[in-house]
């Protein structure tokens, strides 16, 4: 018989209430609607699976389109976890331990699916091996797989070693759970009993891969936006693509996390954990996030035409005042405009008006990442435009199945594990972690 | 070893497109319907357009005109950015300066397709079909090694293919030079859209060697490559009208 201990937490039957809760109708249909949506998506990608990707609205020289903005989007929305929990965590902000591991969480789950992205884009996707056999590291997809793959290894770590202490409580508490329930909560808790020392071992440990993971968001998203930005074509090769994408990631991420707090916060019911004044946080960061947005867009836009150079112009006119007009300025829109009226002047202490400006800010860069992608392919500097149906990218409805899908397959994944796992830390939002340990309980 | 460079004199050439026609029954390129023609989906390793592409570049109000066309086989850059960008190796340069296709290995994410300038690579949306009786009529040339497809060979779905100089012709004069016991010599062999110009304006041959044609014609003042200043080097070299 091991003694255990557990930090006390005075909000803790609220974190694990949604562990408790019945699955009811309701959470039925939802569970049941999104199940329904990824399934469409899985039908649609086996229709393109056996007759090829001509399934899809590309062709020639728009080779890459959807597919390639969720990839973009997906890794971007992913560095919300890493910043929150890394870089808040350098940078001792102790006002991020509530929020931690919903971001994490965002960050866990959307890796895979911009990872499925880039096979889903695969002609041929069952020779997906050969990057390992043949993998050429002159390639910048080779960098992209590296960064990706390093940074989903390290997200689940990170993501598990600060999970582990409230599985641990999940084990000595929830002992009315069904019996697979609770075995898998022994076996994940790897033995963790609460002594000072292990906690004292976290952190440590934390702490250093902190460091490691604040390195990971800057190279991960760096190193995408390389895909585009190591070719030599007009409107992608330029050196300021890696700290564009960098910006926009974190912005569109961080948004992200405001959204999924407003939710956990109204369905689960946790006002007093989720106080207002993280949102008023956040909202300081987002502002700062929209104006460097903003800074960024100008940089690269005025360079481009002042230069007036004759292969970039064709690019720029196409987002200006060409087929992709009412794209781009829905976009200048959505992501600047309405955010930052939103966040400086109604966003305070408003959460509602919080969350209408991140999902406006959401559509906002998912749009962005596909103006980066496909405007550039569609003015290459020699293919006869005479060609019928030049540049004339329409996605079909197996593309829109499957990015439904993915957001689907995304957000049904997020859900199941709010009902599993405690998404607030506990551990991490005691009054004083360190030194109180007051309950101890039994566990055979 | 040869270096291999084809030179297309524009001042002879009447655009009449033999050299398409000629590259598609040679390499097996299928024809696509029309609508998928639409969604830039036709497959034209030698493609024949007019000039200018770049729609900034003036080219007068009817009935003050100027037509030029442009013949566009790949350009077998000696610094090719198709290749730089390809994760597995599918897409080569050889050591005669062919920048080849490896239809076995390609896993058809399109990168090279979005790295080459020139727009010179296709890929395979749909499964390769032709109209009877056509499909009993292709070159049943392939070039075929363990891991290694090129050449006509038919393309599976979902890879990227391109002009390869007619690659297995190459392979079928050095192979019949060394069954004839005498060595290969670069005139041995051309490509088919060479072998096939109504105008007699492309020329092939080894740019390493000085007394070939094609050296000679590189001199030329009216030679140029095209997007010269993306730094691509291509051994496809143009000599200019006039």
């Amino acid at each position: 018989m091991a003694l255990t201990y557990h930090p006390y937490n005075k909000n803790e039957s609220v974190i694990l209430d949604p562990l408790l809760r019945r699955v009811t109708a309701r959470d039925l249909i939802l569970w049941g609607g999104l199940l329904i949506l990824f399934g469409l998506g899985v039908y649609a990608y086996l229709t393109q699976w056996f007759s090829g990707l001509g399934e899809t609205g590309l062709g020639r020289p728009v080779y890459w389109g959807l597919y390639i903005t969720n990839f973009v989007f997906f890794i971007g929305l992913a560095h919300s976890g890493t910043f929150i929990s890394a870089i808040l965590r350098l940078a001792g902000a102790g006002w991020r331990k509530p929020l931690t591991r919903a971001a994490e969480a965002i960050t866990l789950f959307s890796l895979p699916f911009g990872v499925g992205s880039i096979l889903i884009d695969m002609g041929r996707s069952d020779r997906v091996l050969n990057i390992i056999f043949f993998g050429r590291f002159q390639s910048p997809l080779l960098w992209d797989i590296s960064a990706v793959s390093l940074y989903l290894f390290s997200s689940i770590v990170f993501f598990y070693l600060s999970l582990l202490p409230d599985i641990a409580l999940c084990r000595d508490r929830l002992t009315n759970v069904p019996a697979w329930w609770q075995k898998m909560y022994r076996l994940l808790s790897l033995g963790w009993t609460g002594r000072p020392e292990q906690f004292e071992r976290l952190e440590k440990v934390l702490d250093g891969m902190a460091i490691f993971m604040t390195l990971l968001v800057v190279t991960v998203h760096t190193v995408v936006s390389w895909v585009f930005g190591m070719t030599v074509q007009p409107g992608w090769h330029t050196a300021l693509i890696g700290p564009f994408f960098l910006v926009g990631a974190i912005f569109s991420g961080t948004a992200a996390v405001v959204i999924v707090l407003a939710l956990l916060r109204r369905v689960y019911h946790m006002e007093n954990v989720l106080p207002v004044n993280l949102f008023n946080y956040l909202r300081k960061l987002l502002i700062v996030f929209t104006v460097a947005w903003l800074y960024m867009m100008l940089a690269e836009f005025l360079t481009t035409g002042y230069g007036n150079l004759a292969d970039e112009m064709p690019v720029l006119w196409q987002k200006f005042t060409g087929d992709f007009a009412l794209l781009f300025w829905t976009m200048g829109i959505t992501v600047f405009i309405l955010p930052i009226i939103i966040f400086i002047f109604l966003g305070k202490n408003n959460i509602g008006w919080m969350v209408v400006a991140c999902i406006s800010v959401n559509i906002g860069m998912w749009i962005e990442r596909f103006l980066v992608i496909v405007p550039t392919e569609t003015r290459p500097r020699f293919v006869s435009s005479l060609m019928d149906g030049f540049a004339n990218y329409r996605p079909t409805w197996v593309e829109i199945a499957i990015t439904i899908g993915l957001f689907s397959g995304l957000a049904l994944l997020y859900l199941i594990f709010t009902r599993f796992f405690p998404i607030i830390p506990i551990w991490e939002t005691t009054e004083d972690s360190e030194t109180v340990l007051l309950t101890s309980e039994n566990h055979a | 070893m040869a270096r291999w460079s084809m030179v297309i004199d524009l001042d002879k050439c009447v655009a009449c497109q033999g050299c398409s026609i000629a590259c598609r029954a040679e390499n097996n390129t299928p024809a696509v319907a029309p609508d998928q023609a639409q969604l830039g989906r036709a497959m034209r390793w030698n493609d024949v357009f007019p000039l200018p592409v770049n729609s900034s570049e003036e080219t007068g109000v009817y009935p003050n005109v100027t037509t030029r066309y442009i013949p566009r086989p790949c350009m077998h850059c000696e610094n090719p950015p198709c290749i730089r960008v390809c994760p597995v190796g599918a897409t080569f340069k050889n050591s005669e300066g062919i920048v080849e296709q490896n239809y076995a290995r390609c896993i058809g994410c399109r990168f090279c397709t979005v790295g080459c300038p020139y727009g010179v690579r296709y890929f395979n949306w749909h499964k390769a079909a032709w109209e009877a009786p056509m499909e009993q009529h292709l070159n049943p040339d392939r070039v075929e090694d363990p891991g290694l497809l090129e050449g006509p060979a038919v393309r599976p779905l979902g890879v990227v293919e391109k002009c390869t100089y007619c690659i297995h012709r190459l392979k079928k004069a050095q192979a019949q030079a060394e069954a004839e016991n005498r060595p290969f010599r670069p005139d041995d062999y051309v490509p088919a859209c060479v072998q096939t110009c109504t105008g007699k304006a492309r020329f092939f041959g080894d740019m390493d060697d000085p007394d070939s044609t094609v050296s000679r014609m590189i001199k030329s003042t009216r030679a140029f490559r095209v997007l010269e200043e993306v730094g691509t080097s291509p051994k496809t070299i143009y000599l200019r009208e006039g």
